[in-house]
């Protein structure tokens, strides 16, 4: 077990540098710079345009610029933001717990329904079930984010008004940043009605940002449902006149939660990269919306750290479900 | 003795919450993040609306709604017959927030005029590099250096500023957000307290709303400033929900979530007229859409060419299809509500025959291909810069002219054009303070082609004398006459083709009543807004 994590570990270093070399790359590639965007319509003369590029030191040369950065990166100094001169890493934690409350609703949003949904499917394959739930696990896969989550809010919350259209928490309320969780900083704050003007908040971005998870864990479910219930040991344990719930449960999903187990860590990146439409939409001020302003603002620093960061937690979240294969198939763990 | 405590506690907390209820809180729906809360180191709208209109005061400030200049720190002024010396009386008894690290001891005087101006113009002020990464760029953009020779103070309330040259535009521009007046007092006591950055973070001025907080990307809170010299604001809390997607602010509008919303899509006015729930203020925008034809290429540089194309482009059509109607077709460089407008000037009317026979004229009786670069992104001088560019297309195939159409990525699209690589392109400007000057001199003088926003590289010698001579002036109808000079100039020589001046749009609910749309930027002020049942 441990070398095992120590091999996965070892190939961590390559995979960062080459995060950070196409990062690095497709950032400069673009054209532009952060003093030409900083100084917009009225533009700004060459020799001042110079001057801010040394003070930044952007003018030397890339690959001296690279070095440099991941050198620094390395010792985890990210830098600064050109815009705010704030540090990335302090920016990025300012920010992080709002995505990571989202994304954890998401997910909890997509597992909840997504796996019930994938097990009754493959339960009752061919039904009227299976077709609808397959059926509408298609539409919401394919749906684009951008434009499901302004016809939630315009059905939800324009037409119906039962929840609130964007942002984290009610103007009224202003809970004291103690966890940067809204939901538990809302109940610290003691007031009465702020959790759950948080909790309504959420409700949206929460639909939005775990629709197309849902879907792929449904599908995901009923296909290993089904390949595992065909399994002789399957048919063996029927055989023995076990009730189908006490097969399902015990026999069949078990081994079957090994493929979705994997497709649930790899739901972090889709979370990530969902979370930067549904952030935007939805005015909530999480790494998401952070990144794209930085992007607009060719705040490479911001850029930089943002994405790196943001590989480093999907690696870490996919080291942990790889570990946690073991827990469920023992098997995984003797394998050399 | 603890129950007691209780007891005073919840009484305190049901009186706290009854008055919280009582409160009146306006909402804005605004469209991004301020980039800071000093307005000295920023130039985007959006940061200007957050800082400068809420928090602070100029010496003199636009009437909110029109481009004049009224009293506002400086209660009165006085201009030396030569245009050299600007006097000006301080309002008495103006004061200044406070907040929980400074409490002020003295009313606004002339050492925070000179604060003011200092920090920006010496660059060995104790606080010209008070926070490291930012630069004046306003103040050096407008050139205050080379108009202003020294401000001196007289007493506590007279201020006198020494001009180089004459220059009209002069109090147009002290009227303009980087000259917010800070406190000169706050700066020594966060000095002397260690923490000299906290002037630029937690802004202190004498505008009529305080910061209270600010969650980037989130929320911006004030607190009506009690003391405000125009009386305190009728609203007591003001809060900016930042919210960048403009479909959203509609919906957040509708839902009620907020009161005000900044900037709504053009494809959503129609619908935002028949809400029964929604006011909706137009302003015409300070503004100008046009296309610019680099005079310095063939065939540009030959004025009967220009002129045709003045006559193929059908602007009315742009307008309807482009600006939805949300605007109104420019014959000027300048907009209608500036002074110096000249409305006797007679714009080229749509005419495919006279362009052909102008063409015909010039020798290019079969036309000509040529390149023409269209806005990347959208701003409020080009809702949608390929469809105008298209449309332009269609336009100039008929008279014989192949157009092709081409663009970069924003930041290089003007960083190209200032070099004059273009043939042909749309360009858009969108006014700072109001003075005809400010539209005429970065936009068609000598020295604009130098710098590169004289995107048609037009240098004439009869209209650069009247715009220069305009600028020095300080007489309002010699200006007028030289502007019209300058504009019929235009006409003839035809640099551009001026398509439009955009309308701004306010959307409010009907609850909110004394707002007015601003003709200058910052263009969001809340001081006399208040909100009925």
């Amino acid at each position: 077990m441990i070398s095992f994590f120590l091999r996965r570990l070892g190939v961590l270093i390559p995979t960062f540098l080459g995060i950070t070399l196409l990062v690095f790359a497709l950032i400069h590639m673009i054209p532009g710079d952060p003093v030409e965007a900083m100084s917009g319509e009225r533009g700004m003369d060459s020799a001042r345009h110079a001057q801010l590029m040394t003070e930044f030191g952007l003018n030397r040369p890339l690959p001296v610029q690279y070095v440099d950065y991941v050198f620094k990166a390395a010792k985890g100094d990210l830098g600064r933001s050109i815009v705010t001169q704030e540090s990335v890493m302090r920016e990025f934690l300012d920010r992080f717990p709002a995505t990571f409350e989202l994304s954890l609703c998401a997910i909890t949003f997509a597992l909840t329904i997504g796996i019930p949904a994938g097990i009754i499917a493959a339960f009752k394959r061919n039904s009227v079930v299976d077709y609808g739930v397959m059926g509408v696990s298609l539409a919401g896969y394919s749906m684009p984010i951008f434009w499901w989550a302004l016809l939630l809010i315009l059905f939800f919350s324009v037409q119906l008004g039962w929840t609130p259209v964007s942002g984290r928490i009610a103007v009224e309320y202003d809970p004291e940043v103690v966890t940067g969780l809204m939901l538990i900083d809302s109940l610290l704050s003691g007031e009465p009605g702020a959790f759950r003007s948080a909790a309504s908040h959420l409700i949206l971005p929460t639909i939005a940002l775990g629709t197309i998870p849902l879907a792929t864990l449904a599908r995901m479910t009923r296909s290993a449902m089904l390949e595992v219930l065909g399994e002789d040991y399957v048919r063996a344990a029927r055989a023995r006149g076990l009730s189908p719930l006490r097969v399902l449960t015990r026999h069949a999903l078990r081994n079957a939660l090994i493929p979705v187990l994997t497709v649930i860590g790899l739901q972090v990146g889709t979370l990530l990269a969902g979370a930067i439409l549904t952030e935007t939409i939805f005015s909530w001020p999480g790494i998401g919306k952070w990144m794209v302003e930085a992007i607009h603002r060719r705040d490479y620093p911001v850029v930089q750290g943002g994405i790196l960061l943001s590989a480093t937690i999907v690696i870490a979240v996919n080291l942990i479900v790889d570990m946690l294969y073991g827990v469920v198939n023992p098997r995984i763990r003797h394998q050399r | 003795m603890l129950r007691r405590t209780a007891l005073v506690t919840a009484l305190a907390l049901s009186l706290f919450a009854t008055s919280a209820f009582a409160a009146k809180t306006l909402v804005f729906c605004s469209e991004g993040s301020p980039e800071g809360f000093n307005p000295m180191f920023f130039t985007t709208g959006t940061t200007q609306d957050a800082s400068s209109a809420q928090i602070f005061n100029r010496l003199v400030e636009f009437e909110v709604g029109t481009t004049n200049i009224a009293p506002a720190l400086a209660s009165s002024w006085d201009i030396s017959k030569d245009g050299l010396t600007y006097t000006f009386k301080l309002r008495h008894g103006v004061k200044f927030q406070s907040s929980d690290k400074y409490k002020p001891t003295r009313d606004f005087n002339a050492d925070d005029v000179l604060f003011t101006w200092n920090r920006m113009a010496d660059p060995n002020h104790p606080f010209a590099k008070n926070t490291p990464g930012t630069t004046y760029a306003y103040f050096e953009d407008m050139g205050m250096a080379k108009i202003v020779d020294k401000v001196e103070k007289i007493d506590d309330y007279t201020v006198v500023f020494k001009l180089k040259h004459p220059e009209a535009p002069f109090l147009a521009d002290l009227a303009m957000d980087f000259i917010s007046i800070q406190s000169a007092e706050y700066a020594e006591k966060m000095k002397a307290a260690g923490t000299p950055e906290l002037i630029d973070r937690e802004p202190i001025g004498t505008g009529p709303f305080r910061l209270v907080s600010y969650q980037k990307d989130a929320v911006v809170r004030y607190k009506a400033h009690d003391q405000y010299f125009e009386g305190r604001p009728k609203i007591d809390n003001l809060v900016f929900s930042i919210t960048p997607d403009a479909s959203v602010r509609l919906a957040k509008l509708k839902a009620g979530e907020c009161q005000v919303m900044a900037y709504p899509k053009p494809a959503d006015i129609a619908a935002l007229k028949a809400t029964p729930t929604v006011n909706l203020q137009s302003k015409e925008g300070l503004n100008i859409s046009y296309l610019s034809f680099n005079v310095t290429k063939k065939p540009f540089d030959n004025k009967l060419v220009r002129q045709a194309i003045n006559y193929a482009i059908n602007k009315k059509a742009l307008v309807d299809t482009v600006f939805l109607g949300a605007g109104q077709v420019a014959k000027n460089l300048i907009p209608p509500i500036m002074w110096a407008y000249d409305d006797k000037i007679k714009d080229y009317e749509y005419s495919p025959e006279k362009a052909k026979e102008l063409l015909a004229k010039a020798g290019l009786k079969d036309g000509f291909e040529m390149e023409l670069w269209y806005v990347p992104i959208q701003r409020a001088y080009s809702p949608d810069g390929k469809r105008m560019g298209e449309m332009v297309q269609a336009d100039l195939a008929k008279v014989g002219i192949k157009v092709k159409l081409l663009t970069y990525e924003w930041g290089e699209y003007m960083k190209r054009a200032k070099q004059g690589e273009h043939l042909a392109g749309f360009f858009g400007w969108n006014g700072d303070n109001g003075d005809p000057d400010n539209f005429f001199g970065p936009l068609a003088s000598c020295a604009a082609v130098k710098g590169g926003g004289n995107y048609s590289r037009w240098c004439n010698k009869d209209f650069e004398e009247a715009i220069s001579k305009a600028a020095a002036s300080n007489d309002r109808a010699t200006r007028i006459k030289l502007y019209s000079k300058a504009q019929e100039i235009m006409r003839e020589e035809a640099p551009m083709v001026f398509i439009a001046h955009s309308l701004r749009y306010e959307p409010t609910l009907k609850t909110v009543v004394g707002f007015k749309a601003a003709a200058v930027p910052p263009l969001h002020y809340f001081s006399k807004t208040d909100l009925s049942k």
